[in-house]
């Protein structure tokens, strides 16, 4: 019997790994088919033409970060009359809607306040006073970068196919562990983010400054609640319509970032609760060839992964609980002698089985993800020694946003904004 | 505004191509046995290194009988029979965690029969010696099993791990229970062991069954020292 649950468990144990190599290798294999079509531009960008562009900033509570974003947009490297900023006070109860006020002498800004409703009720309100061919959102923690605008301007411009064109996110400062952590996770997500797009078939439209063709919306409806993930829902809905997502990695857009643990784990709780259930609603789009990649890889990938780090989580623990428990027989049966264990190393002890390999394979993909990504985000190679930060932190603590997401899904509780 | 309703929605033509995912597929199973292959040859080299430690035993071994014929009569302080205590503990530990960890059992199950053997010729040699030059010496026979979850029996080798490390004179030799070979048979049937009452062990011809914690062993091997003191006094 205990031979038969040993063999299931490295059955499946090497299945999650062949899984998670299998996803490496095809956004590998994406990145060469890819390579010339991924640019980093410098400097100024320039257009043939300049679209009207609404840009909406909806906030609840941001009285300090707000007039930062608000600034972020005047300095964009757009014509000024051509960009329309809504400000959006979503019942807020500091004073947010006096930082906003701040800015009512300005033609181009239009300033809306309602009662608090979530932060795709106040999108809806910003779309309905949208006039222009282009709108995009940006969250009032987030700074876009001059040139963000033009860039991501640019793929509408060449392909008229395109429906929206998401930025690379990226970290700024990172002031903490858990901030280096994540700018790291950040940066490999710009290389994973360029694959889907590339593949057709990102999953996510994120809040700061993903612009739409504001058609979208008349044709698609509107933000809807969607498990506190709206930016995921209206992307799968697109997948679903078969709208073209494209994402623009020299668009810059510096994003605030949770700055503990605990505010990093509710912020990734609701992700990927709202990855789960967005994939449950959105089920019958699932292995379709009409919905290509998306409904082939990123779904299926996403999923596997949760179930993957699950499953190594229970495995750890149940490799450790035999350790301290083989630990404590010793113990018990001869006392402690700690210079036996750690006196004489021999290199004959190190484990050699086939999974050591693997496992440094995917940390090698991972290094080579973040060492992409900042070639994609700053246009060099580099491989900063906070991987390890990043290996660390994650590897700890998303298994258990992970399960919580799932246990949540089971009783149907959807998690807090905040 | 009337602008945007002009267009009908560009619907994305998927890209969707099998033959890439077959590829990717091609390419994940080539790094598995990538993968495999390094694990094999880093296995095959452990079991060489098993298989070397054993065969310095056996050659040890051999000139130690082969000396102690060759002098029987003469100086017993050109019989150098201790020295392999180590070695064979060292195999043992190795032998142990490649049954665990490497996944060529057959190989590691022959070195493991011939590790017996070494064990049996290394005991009768060892207590030859021991009774004809009156070296302070004593002999565990210890018997465990791997065939089923033995709880006792890994308590069991830890005691006698520490036990040996406390008395370098103390000899150790462990048996699996259920390997299958002759020569161990025939031990199991002189000494009358089942295997309902492992471990077992046996100190100076006495059977001991079940776990027996380090004091009662310290107390037993120091026995069987002041035995062998006794012995030795008696003699004329």
């Amino acid at each position: 019997m205990k031979g038969i649950m040993t063999f299931v468990s490295g059955a499946i144990f090497y299945f999650f790994i062949f899984l998670t190599v299998y996803v490496q290798v095809f956004f590998l294999v994406t990145f060469f088919e890819n390579r010339g079509k991924i640019v980093v531009r410098k400097g100024k960008t320039k257009l043939e033409n300049y679209p009207e562009v609404t840009v909406i900033v909806p906030a609840w509570n941001e009285e300090r970060t707000l007039g930062k974003t608000v600034e972020s947009i005047f300095r964009l490297n757009y014509p000024e009359n051509k960009v329309r900023i809504i400000l959006i006070d979503d019942g807020s109860t500091d004073r947010t809607l006096e930082e906003m006020q701040k800015f009512s002498d300005n033609h181009r800004v239009k300033i809306l306040t309602k009662e608090n409703g979530g932060k795709y009720t106040a999108l809806n309100l910003g779309l309905l006073h949208t006039e222009t061919e282009f709108v995009g959102c940006l969250d009032s923690d987030s700074v876009a970068d001059p040139d963000a605008l033009p860039r991501l301007m640019s793929y509408f411009e060449k392909d008229p196919s395109v429906m929206a064109v998401a930025p690379s996110l990226v970290v700024p400062k990172p002031k903490t562990i858990i901030q280096s952590a994540q700018k790291m996770e950040y940066l490999m997500s710009v290389y994973s983010k360029k694959m889907l797009g590339l593949l057709g078939a990102i999953h996510v439209t994120p809040g700061p400054l993903t612009i739409f063709r504001t058609r979208v919306f008349d044709e698609l409806g509107p933000y809807r609640s969607a498990h506190s993930t709206e930016d995921m829902e209206i992307a799968y809905r697109m997948q679903k319509h078969r709208y073209k997502i494209e994402h623009c990695n020299d668009a810059y857009v510096y994003t605030g970032i949770p700055r503990t643990v605990r505010k990093l784990f509710r912020q990734r709780l609701r992700w990927i609760y709202g990855f789960i259930n967005n994939s449950i609603d959105y089920r019958d789009i699932l292995f379709r060839k009409k919905y290509g990649n998306f409904s082939f890889f990123t779904i299926p990938a996403g999923i596997a992964s949760i179930f993957a780090v699950c499953y190594l989580l229970v495995r750890i623990f149940y490799n450790l609980g035999e350790f301290v428990h083989s630990k404590f027989v010793e113990y018990q049966t001869v006392g402690f002698d700690l210079g036996a264990s750690l006196g004489n190393f021999d290199p004959f002890f190190l484990s050699t089985k086939s999974f050591i390999f693997l496992e440094v394979l995917i940390i090698g993909f991972v290094a080579f993800a973040m060492m992409m990504g900042h070639r994609m985000v700053e246009g060099k190679w580099k491989l900063s020694f906070k991987i390890v930060h990043f290996l660390v932190i994650f590897s700890l603590v998303a298994p258990f946003w992970l399960l919580k997401a799932i246990w949540q899904t089971v009783i149907a509780k959807s998690p807090a904004w905040r | 505004m009337a602008d945007r309703y002009r267009k009908k929605p560009g619907l994305e033509i998927k890209m969707f191509d099998w033959k890439k995912y077959f590829v990717v597929f091609l390419i994940t199973i080539a790094l598995f046995l990538s993968a495999s292959y390094l694990s094999n040859y880093f296995g095959s080299k452990k079991i060489g290194e098993l298989k070397s430690i054993q065969d310095q035993i056996a050659i040890s071994l051999l000139s130690s009988e082969t000396q102690y014929s060759l002098l029987s009569d003469l100086s017993c302080k050109n019989v150098s029979g201790a020295v392999l205590s180590d070695e064979l503990a060292e195999l043992a530990r190795k032998l142990e965690w490649g049954e665990k960890n490497l996944g060529a059992a057959e190989e590691v199950l022959s070195i493991k029969k011939y590790y017996s053997l070494l064990e049996i010729k290394d005991y009768l040699l060892a207590k030859k010696i021991a009774e004809r030059c009156k070296t302070k010496s004593a002999f565990i026979l210890y018997f465990y099993t791997t065939a089923e979850n033995c709880g006792e029996c890994e308590r069991e080798g830890l005691v006698l791990t520490a036990l040996r490390d406390k008395y370098p004179e103390l000899r150790v030799y462990s048996f699996d229970y259920s390997i299958d070979l002759s020569a161990v048979r025939s031990m199991l049937s002189i000494f009358k062991i089942k295997d309902t009452a492992l471990p077992a062990l046996v100190i100076d011809d006495e059977l001991l069954t079940g776990f027996h914690s380090l004091e009662d062993l310290d107390d037993r091997v120091q026995e069987s020292f002041k035995l062998q003191e006794a012995i030795e006094a008696e003699k004329p």
